[in-house]
């Protein structure tokens, strides 16, 4: 096989150590889980669990959702590429009781916010941007 | 493309099961599922059709204890079998760290196995992986059949493993013969492969 392989690269393209995984769970917790989220996680694309966060009373199957949001988002954005659009950019499942909000990080990762009915939209949206500012920028460093 | 954790010691590994449709890659898992039970906390996951047939993926998330002080949660996905799923198929492969590949041994399945392994091949390559190199193992399941005509092994170790050169099981997923051998096997062979990470 040629040189186009990369196998020997078994391992996540992206590394993070303990004091960066910290910072973004801090982040989690003060701008997502202090505003009334009940659920928050950091996924890559393969649908690892980066870093997870919850307000102690949730109990969702958070390996399950992260493989199935992970999926989830992969269709919608093949999706969007045979529309012809570049992205999707807002993905939010709405229900009864909780809702699912997706947000892409960078190219490699996703933010899923699980919140219900007490926490608007548009305040997840904006808490949501500002968070992933804070994590591009720890991943930057 | 497994994650390490280095700040809770955990590592996440993704296993696929891959194969001509039909071939018992669910039922290695709903197997897995039954036998081991009272170790895996969650529910298995099936995105399926009205006609019971894979539509996505199957998910079993399989805490195996710890390696090298790591706590080991290995990802066991399957994809869905049928040639018209390929765009599904390749998605499932994201971040593959090890295969099994379950031939069907009926012996009216045996181009479909051949088709399905140069699939395979083709869909690791758009992932730059190569099939030779990332941990695989083949099992030869349905050997439990009685009344319709089966592949001799040889005949299949020569189609399919001739130049692959990897472990091989006869099994049998719906009685769970060699299912959890195969699974081993796998295991062990992706943990090689990440154990220099974890030094």
């Amino acid at each position: 096989m040629g040189s186009n392989y990369d196998d020997d690269v078994t391992f996540t393209e992206y590394s993070l150590g303990p004091d960066q995984l910290q910072k973004i769970e801090t982040i989690l917790q003060d701008d997502l889980i202090d505003s009334g989220v009940n659920s928050v996680m950091l996924i890559d694309l393969a649908g690892n669990i980066i870093a997870q966060k919850d307000n102690g009373s949730s109990e969702h199957d958070l390996y399950s959702l992260a493989a199935l949001a992970s999926a989830n988002f992969a269709a919608v954005d093949t999706m969007a590429k045979i529309v012809g659009e570049e992205e999707f950019s807002l993905l939010f499942h709405k229900g009864e009781n909780e809702s699912i909000h997706f947000s892409k990080v960078h190219d490699e990762f996703l933010l899923i916010s699980i919140f219900s009915k007490k926490v608007a939209l548009g305040l997840l949206r904006l808490k949501v941007s500002e968070s992933i500012d804070k994590i591009t920028a720890i991943w930057k460093r | 493309m497994a994650f390490v954790n280095m700040k809770s010691k955990e590592v996440q590994a993704k296993i696929v099961y891959y194969g001509p449709g039909r071939g018992g890659k669910t039922t290695n898992l709903e197997y897995i599922y039954s036998k081991f039970r009272e170790r895996i906390k969650s529910d298995m996951v099936s995105i399926k059709t009205h006609g019971d047939r894979t539509l996505f993926f199957d998910f079993l998330p399989f805490d195996i204890g710890k390696i090298m002080g790591y706590d080991v949660k290995v990802q066991l996905y399957t994809v869905p079998g049928q040639v018209k799923y390929d765009a599904t198929r390749r998605l499932v492969l994201k971040g593959v760290d090890g295969m099994v590949f379950v031939a069907d041994s009926q012996v009216s399945q045996r181009k479909k196995n051949i088709l399905s392994l140069k699939n395979l091949q083709e869909n690791l390559a758009t992932y730059k992986k190569s099939i030779f190199k990332i941990p695989l193992v083949l099992q030869y399941n349905k050997r439990d059949l009685k009344d319709v005509p089966l592949l001799p092994v040889q005949q299949m170790d020569k189609d399919m493993n001739s130049q692959l050169k990897v472990p091989s099981f006869e099994g049998s997923a719906l009685t769970g013969h060699n299912v959890v051998p195969t699974l081993k096997k796998i295991i062990s062979q992706t943990m090689a492969s990440l154990q220099n990470v974890l030094k």
